[in-house]
């Protein structure tokens, strides 16, 4: 068969009824995925190191500073998995060169740039200041410079500069939480925004993935803190573990409650997409929706944190139980990022035809390059911690 | 104000200058010749080969068998659609050889039963009953079904 009629026949045999041409190809495969899962974590790590800095949540305080690292390190590769997928790396840059605020995605440029170097940075370094200007004198080699460097030649620290310090990371925090805010809500925005598709087109789309985001970070953070304490043999402070289980009870009833509204205001309006819905969730989306996201991923771990608030076994198995609801979770919302953005892709806008997806192992667009991405954070993370290990800092009380 | 603090601002300040600088020595000369985007492009645009002639170009050797099938069911159709792009051919026609589609899965693609397809626009037929054994143009010309 010609080859140029290859490629075609294969993609109309992966579709059922009426579709328009230009949709029988997703568009948007799973590094479009994977890009508001990891931007949903760093929003999420941040918010839960707000909760103690800001709110003044005295025992979440062991995990801090590793959900500020946490954060910093999925944001330095937030932008990868969109650049990869557009594939000219050497053009990316010039969405911030010339932005247009009629696009959604060069203003994200801009508010990327705002959460990760007015914020994130500037917290990190204000919270290290006083250890860089110690380690500087302490340490040697490699990190000697490292150090020397980011103190910017200055080794003040005497109380009243560390007082200020203290108070100028306070404020970039409270600057940074409706940053966060701003952050993951926009990338809800961006599908909400969308009016020609109904499955993405609701004005609770950046509510509803900010929340999911909290979710996510603050699972993110409860698992790393679960295995950094392990490797480093220490033993897990349980209060705090409890506290972060508490808040990620809380934050998923809530993420819950939004998402069902949305869906029972869906389903109550039953406009002219209904029944294309209806149909892409009993089908198409039935298993990563139904028993992955809905299932596995939020009434589960519901379920067991809820059962946790009333009876609490002893430490060793909530460290268990916390750890395997922490994996849950981040694979429940990592299909709930999932079904919006390859959900939204798979029915006609005609609401008369589907088209099906299936993820390649190899290529761009593939499995192996999207774990690439997803563990790449996780080596950031494991050099900053080592470059910067909280657990040597100097106690400093907020 | 802190030595620390003084050098942060300059730093900040030297991050704005040298963002600014970069937009200045980056930015394509052509943008916003016409709107926002690179002048340019257009013309890169227009520059690309065309790969479909369109049905004129096949009507200068193949004129028979374009208005045998201008006059039958297919005249909407244009020769492409069935032997592809054709812009090779028509600079070589001996050395390239366009495709011949001949089997009844590239047919089917068409003439098979779907429901959301309209009846009356594409005729339909079950092609797993109707005489599985031969292919479909031992009976119907494609060119004049």
């Amino acid at each position: 068969m010609n080859p140029e009629f290859e490629h075609l026949y294969q993609a109309l045999s992966k579709v059922d009824g009426f579709i328009y041409p230009n949709e029988i190809e997703l568009s948007w495969s799973v590094l479009i995925v994977l890009y508001p899962f990891i931007t949903g974590l760093v929003a999420g790590a941040f918010i839960l190191a707000s909760l103690e800095r800001v709110f003044n949540v005295k025992s979440l305080k062991p995990t801090y500073v590793i959900a500020l690292l946490t954060a910093f390190s999925f944001m330095l590769v937030a932008t990868m998995p969109l650049v990869f997928h557009l594939g000219q790396p050497f053009r990316a840059w010039e969405i911030m060169i010339t932005p247009h605020l009629t696009s959604a995605m060069a203003i994200f440029g801009f508010v990327y740039l705002w959460y990760l170097m007015v914020v994130l940075l500037l917290e990190i370094w204000f919270d290290y200041r006083v250890d860089l200007v110690i380690w500087s004198k302490t340490a040697t080699g490699f990190k000697r410079i490292v150090y020397k460097a980011l103190s910017l030649g200055s080794d003040d620290i005497s109380p009243k500069s560390v007082k200020l310090d203290d108070k100028l990371g306070y404020i970039v925090t409270v600057i940074g939480i409706p940053s966060a805010f701003l952050l993951h809500g926009y990338v809800g925005f961006i599908f909400g925004s969308i009016k020609a598709n109904p499955w993405w087109s609701t004005v609770m789309m950046p509510i509803i993935f900010l929340f999911s985001a909290m979710v996510s970070g603050i699972a993110l953070v409860m698992v790393l803190f679960i295995v950094i304490n392990y490797l480093r043999k220490q033993k897990i402070d349980m209060l705090c573990l409890d506290t972060i289980a508490k808040y990620l009870f809380y934050i998923i009833i809530i993420d819950f409650t939004m998402e069902s509204l949305d869906q029972i205001h869906r389903f109550y309006e039953a406009e002219e997409s209904f029944e294309i819905i209806s149909l892409l969730i009993s089908g198409h989306l039935n298993f990563t929706l139904l028993i992955m996201q809905i299932g596995v991923g939020m009434m589960l771990p519901l379920g067991t944190l809820g059962v946790l608030q009333f009876y609490k076994p002893a430490a060793h198995i909530r460290k268990a139980i916390y750890f395997v609801v922490g994996i849950l979770v981040l694979i429940g919302i990592f299909f709930m990022r999932w079904n919006v953005v390859i959900g939204g892709q798979l029915f006609s806008k005609s609401f008369l035809g589907f088209t099906s997806f299936k993820l390649s192992l190899i290529g761009s667009e593939g499995f192996l390059m999207a774990s690439i991405w997803l563990v790449v954070p996780f080596f950031i993370l494991t050099f900053l911690l080592w470059l910067f290990p909280p657990w040597k800092k100097t106690p400093v009380d907020h | 104000m802190p030595l620390h603090l003084k050098r942060l601002l300059m730093l900040g300040v030297l991050i704005v200058l040298l963002f600014l600088l970069l937009k200045h020595l980056l930015t394509p000369v052509s943008f916003g010749q016409f709107g926002h985007y690179r002048g340019k492009a257009i013309d890169e645009i227009a520059a690309h080969q065309v790969k479909f002639v369109g049905n004129k170009a096949c009507v200068s050797c193949h004129d028979t068998i374009v208005t045998m099938k201008n006059e039958g069911y297919h005249s909407d159709l244009s020769c492409e659609g069935c032997h592809g792009a054709a812009y090779l051919h028509v600079d070589h026609p001996k050395l390239e050889k366009l495709f011949k589609p001949d089997s009844r899965e590239f047919c089917g693609k068409c003439h098979s039963i779907n429901k959301a397809r309209p009846e009356k626009a594409v005729t339909q037929q079950n092609i797993k009953d109707h005489h599985p054994e031969d292919k479909c143009i031992k009976c119907h010309n494609p060119h004049q079904p």
